[in-house]
């Protein structure tokens, strides 16, 4: 595993069979950047967001889900766990996520799929194929490749191996970053990628460290890096509307005085919270945002004005 | 079900419904009476046939002759009602939705009435008086004399132990072939130029010729029935005519008493305008479908490219506008959808559960010189499909890289209304296989698509399909050794014990013989009733549309159209696949599981055994998800399938080649109930994978990853496959969502695809339909190549659509 960790060593080495971990690839991604693209969805983010809605994103290791309305009852998982992580009580499955060391076997005998690894490793050489697999749909409708995740610049060596093979191959590359890196890794990258979906979510930093866990300091650096090097007509900001989090008026008006200084952006998209709840659940992790209302439309259609008012293209959902 | 879901489920069922506008209101009535009828069945044609036999002027005639002249009974018999309002007449059948039968070539029985009568899915009614003629009269004549009990009584034994297996179904037992579409001749020949083209290929002919007599009395024939349908027209332009001195309104007297012109004029002559051209069409739409009830009923075909010419000019000339245009082609559609099904009965209804006739109007494609064929028609065509949303006619939009991306998105986005249609096919891959069977390339060019995907040159060939099949249930039959578990009876070969098989390679070679034995069986059946129509039921009316037939002074069923080809419908192949993809990875290669295990499993239908099901339910890849490893051996059935078929000697009249199709219509539904439970998981009774679509539920990788491994199998040996994709509605909500499907959709035939079909639909609101059917009885889906209205669906047949995998925009 100690490849794929932060290594400022990364340019040095060119290695095809570097090894990430990803947790999930989609195809005909039609809101993720333009045209048809193919998001990768990479692990592991070194922030923790309330409200994330990709929390099995968040970790680097593995992990373990369960879907419960796929199980059958059949015990397969309880015979097999190594470390009697799981026990039932009576009709309801419970999995002690202390015990668990996510070796994946109950997964592996579970008829179902109702536990499911989430998380798996692939070469540079095997995620480039499967990004390549639909060239002619980018070709065609100005689409590409997506990196998301989880913050792909936390998996540097192997992002930077995969996006100098998209280079290579003539595919447009757009990362959906928090833009959370430290600057000499996240000053790396700007040559190989063509569109940074760019998030922006609290401006005062001491409410960013209290909702995402880390310093906002790095994310308007990086940016800045950005603007300075001309590249600002190459990013997308992401505003994610969190109700009473995001969503105050004392965020708002920071938010719209640091970006109208931002040279050459000129693009926000706003995404609406909504209550992920089931994924944690299925993860067991815990969900601070449980039960909390998404955005009304109203207030949504008041953001998108605020923005608008002061220049900017402003799209609903991304 | 939450307030919000019900919101959401109001706000799609109102969108879908909004888009429901016929122009004015008088296509408003038309459509609406048209819609609303109930379907019965008249028994007008059978007491004019069985009369007409009965008095004995047929005595002493050529076969030819003799269905000539009942023709000519018909159509100088026949009721000719007109529709009140209506711009184009004639009609098969005693008034719309009333449907003639056939005593010729099906005669139903009484039983057959009352069930048709009572059914609670797609009845059909049967009045007191009709079953009393059928008791009477119909019955005692044709009972035995009919082609289906003549087909029966010839076919062998083992055709029909495989048939009552459930291995194949037979199309011709109770309709007759058709399988072709109008091409431009039609609407450049009045019968007048035609009964030329007969005196002089009669004066052609020669005594030395060894088939004289035959030649000539199908000649004769054709000259018969080409007067018959001038009689016809005369008979309503005499009503009209009739009907216009009585009408008080002025503006609708000065309609019937052009329309009495133009019956006075068509189809004698050829059209000369807009209008003229529809009404001449139907006139011959009308002959054709009351001559015989053949399949996939008729079509104009490429209906923008015949229709330009005259749309061209009366726009120049001032006798059209564009809306009076719109106006016609709608009065037009409400004469299809006023036409259903002949009733079916037995297999037949169960392989085509629908009411559905399936004329398919094409547009798009290229012309015959291989330039773009997109005009104004075809986005007017477009337009009507949109306004009327009738379940008839269907249509299909031909899709060439000559074709404009608009075109294209304007045709998705009319698929974004949620009722079905219009599917999309592959028109450049279509000529590729249109080339590969032999044909010219303009003919090829003239091509289409008909009845659900079956590609044909429009116009010049006789493409008749002659049955599904099984193909899960002849895998099955490998796996008993040549038993069908059913029934116990043994209708195989004897390939081997399963248990006994030491590789895949050694199963696959078991499957392949069972596989040649039944279809060179089934072809030999087909070879039979292709011998019985051509010698007891020539067509001399289609004849005289289908090119060559009148050259050749040969009938349509005895193999006179210049190009002939004979085609089974292969049914199940993603239930195959991944029942073989299940075997290879967890009994030849994990060796999770042994044969035997599986065998009894299977035998009990999975009882006990529910880890194993799941195993392969879940743990076992699926056609569908871009997996080479599963999409290998769908690629590697469909060439086997090409190789076995191509390899029988071409028809014994016909001389037809003969080539597989991959569609169900609703046969999926019936081979799954006759078929035990399957390997991939799939319990006894359960429907089968429709078309070429993977199993339902089982593409869980998203619709490019469908796209790709349906991409991966070599089409282009094949006349043609259907692919079902079900969408949320949100993928095609705005512009931006429908160029990107455009695009993808082209990639997908880039790539090699045929067709695909939409239904845009939400899980939910069909599982609301379900519970309140009185509420959405309008409710349109996409079933098999046509759509139909969901609550009259059989119980099955709802579940399936259901259980298709639902694309969501990510």
């Amino acid at each position: 595993m100690s490849v794929i960790l932060h290594s400022k060593k990364c340019t040095e080495i060119s290695n095809h069979s570097v090894k990430g971990i990803i947790f999930d690839i989609e195809r005909y991604a039609i809101h993720d950047g333009p045209g048809i693209r193919t998001t990768v969805f990479m692990k592991g983010c070194p922030l923790k967001c309330w409200w994330c809605h990709n929390p099995e994103g968040i970790e680097l290791s593995k992990n373990l889900m369960y879907f419960e309305y796929k199980c059958i009852n059949c015990k397969m998982c309880v015979k097999v766990c190594p470390t009697n992580a799981i026990s039932f009580d009576g009709e309801k499955k419970t999995i002690d996520r202390v015990l668990c060391s996510r070796c994946g076997i109950c997964a592996e005998y579970c008829p179902t799929g109702a536990l499911r690894i989430v998380g798996y490793e692939v070469t540079v050489y095997e995620l480039v194929r499967e990004i390549k697999k639909d060239v002619l749909l980018y070709d065609r409708s100005g689409g590409g490749v997506t990196f998301s995740g989880g913050e792909p610049l936390f998996q540097p060596l192997f992002l930077k191996e995969v996006l100098k093979e998209c280079k290579k191959a003539g595919i447009h590359v757009a990362l959906d970053t928090t833009g959370y890196a430290p600057p000499e890794i996240f000053e790396l990258f700007i040559d190989d990628v063509d569109l940074f979906l760019y998030d922006i979510k609290l401006l005062d930093d001491k409410e960013h460290k209290k909702y995402t866990g880390v310093s906002n300091e790095f994310i308007k650096k990086n940016l800045a890096i950005l603007i300075e090097r001309g590249r600002g007509n190459s990013v997308i900001l992401r505003f994610p509307v969190i109700p009473e989090i995001t969503d105050t008026e004392k965020n708002l008006n920071e938010l719209l005085l640091f970006i109208s200084k931002l040279k050459g952006v000129n693009e926000v998209d706003v995404l609406p919270f909504h209550d992920v709840s089931e994924k944690y659940d299925r993860l067991g992790m815990e969900y601070k945002m449980r039960g909390h209302k998404a955005p009304s439309k109203e207030r949504l259609k008041y953001i998108k004005e605020k923005l608008e008012g002061v220049g900017f293209y402003v799209k609903i959902g991304g | 079900m939450s307030d919000i879901s019900h919101v959401k489920l109001n706000v799609e069922l109102q969108r879908r419904r909004s888009y429901v506008k016929p122009m004015n209101a008088r296509i408003a009535k038309l459509r609406d009476e048209s819609v609303n009828a109930e379907v019965k069945v008249s028994a007008e044609r059978a007491k004019l046939v069985t009369e007409f036999y009965k008095s004995g002027v047929a005595k002493g005639k050529s076969i030819p002759v003799q269905r000539a002249l009942m023709f000519k009974y018909l159509m100088e018999h026949v009721s000719i009602p007109v529709e009140d309002g209506q711009l184009i007449v004639g009609i098969r059948g005693t008034g719309p939705k009333e449907v003639p039968t056939y005593p010729e070539i099906c005669v139903h029985t009484i039983n057959d009435l009352e069930t048709l009568s009572s059914r609670k899915n797609m009845p059909y009614k049967v009045d007191k008086e009709t079953k009393e003629l059928y008791e009477l009269e119909i019955i005692p004549f044709w009972k035995g004399a009919s082609m289906r009990d003549i087909i029966f009584e010839h076919l062998p034994n083992e055709w029909k132990d495989a048939y009552e297996s459930g291995i194949w179904t037979e199309f011709m037992e109770q309709r007759a072939p058709g399988h072709t579409a109008g091409g431009d001749r039609i609407f450049k020949m009045g019968i007048l130029d035609i009964k030329k083209e007969i005196g002089n290929k009669i004066e052609e002919l020669s005594v030395n010729d060894p088939e004289y007599f035959d030649k000539l009395e199908e000649l004769k024939a054709m000259e018969i029935v080409a007067d018959a349908i001038v009689r016809y027209a005369e008979r309503y332009a005499e009503k009209l005519e009739k009907m216009a001195k009585e009408e008080e309104n002025e503006q609708r007297r000065e309609e019937l008493r052009q329309m009495a012109e133009i019956c006075r004029w068509v189809p004698a002559h050829p059209p000369r305008t807009f209008w003229e051209a529809l009404q001449h069409y139907w006139f011959i739409h009308v002959g054709i479908t009351y001559e015989t009830n053949p399949w996939d009923s008729f079509t104009p075909g490429r209906l923008d490219q015949h229709l330009y010419p005259f749309y061209e000019r009366d726009i120049k000339e001032g006798r059209l506008t564009r809306e009076r245009a719109k106006e016609l082609l709608e009065a037009f559609w409400v004469k299809f959808n006023n036409q259903p099904a002949v009733p079916k009965v037995g297999v037949t209804l169960e392989e085509s559960f629908t009411y559905n006739d399936f004329s398919k109007i094409n547009i798009g494609g290229l012309r015959e010189d291989g330039t773009d064929a997109v005009n104004e028609l075809s986005y007017l065509i477009l337009e009507v499909l949109e306004e009327m949303q009738t379940m008839q006619p269907n249509t299909a939009v031909l899709v060439s890289n000559k074709n404009p991306d608009h075109f294209l998105m304007r045709a998705l986005e009319v698929v974004s209304r949620g009722f079905g249609e219009p599917p999309l096919f592959n028109f450049d891959g279509a000529i590729i296989k249109m080339l590969r069977q032999g044909k010219s390339l303009e003919d090829a060019r003239t091509c289409g698509v008909s009845g659900c995907v079956e590609t044909g040159v429009f116009g010049k060939e006789a493409y008749i399909l002659t049955g599904y099949l099984n193909l899960p249930k002849i895998l099955e039959v490998t796996l008993n050794n040549g038993i069908d578990p059913r029934t116990g009876k043994k209708v195989g070969l004897e390939t081997g014990d399963p248990k006994k098989f030491k590789t895949f390679d050694e199963l696959i070679e078991a499957f392949v013989k069972q596989l040649r034995y039944f279809i060179s069986i089934k072809c030999m059946g087909n070879d039979i009733i292709e011998v019985l129509y051509a010698k007891y039921l020539p067509v001399p009316f289609l004849s005289l549309w289908i090119e060559d037939c009148l050259k050749n002074a040969k009938d349509y069923n005895a193999g006179g159209a210049r190009y002939n080809t004979s085609y089974i419908q292969m049914v199940g192949l993603g239930t195959l696949t991944d029942s073989l993809v299940s075997l290879k990875y967890n009994v030849f290669e994990r060796k999770l599981f042994t044969m035997d295990e599986v065998l009894i499993a299977l035998s009990k239908n999975y009882g006990g055994y529910e880890n194993m099901r799941q195993i392969f339910l879940n743990k076992t890849p699926k056609y569908g998800n871009d997996d080479d490893y599963a999409d290998e051996i769908a690629r590697r059935i469909v060439d086997i399938l090409v190789e076995i078929v191509e390899g029988i000697p071409p028809t014994p009249v016909r001389k037809a080649s003969r080539r597989v199709y991959f569609l169900p219509t609703t046969a999926h539904i019936y081979f799954g109930k006759v078929t035990g439970a399957t390997p991939d998981g799939r319990r006894a009774g359960e429907p089968l994978s429709e078309g070429v679509s993977p199993v339902q539920g089982m593409d869980r990788r998203g619709i490019v990853a469908v796209f790709r491994s349906v991409a991966k199998i070599d089409w282009d040996k094949t006349g043609g496959a259907l692919l079902n994709q079900k969408l949320t509605p949100d993928l095609l909500l705005d512009v931006e969502n429908i160029k990107k499907m455009a695009q993808l959709i082209r990639t997908f035939f880039v790539l090699g695809g045929h067709h695909v079909q939409f239904n845009v639909v939400s899980a939910e609101l069909l599982r609301e339909a379900q519970k309140r059917p009185q509420d959405f009885q309008d409710l349109m889906v996409r079933v098999a190549g046509y759509s139909d209205y969901f609550v009259n669906l059989p119980r099955g047949l709802q579940e399936e659509i259901i259980a298709r995998t639902e694309h969501k925009a990510l």
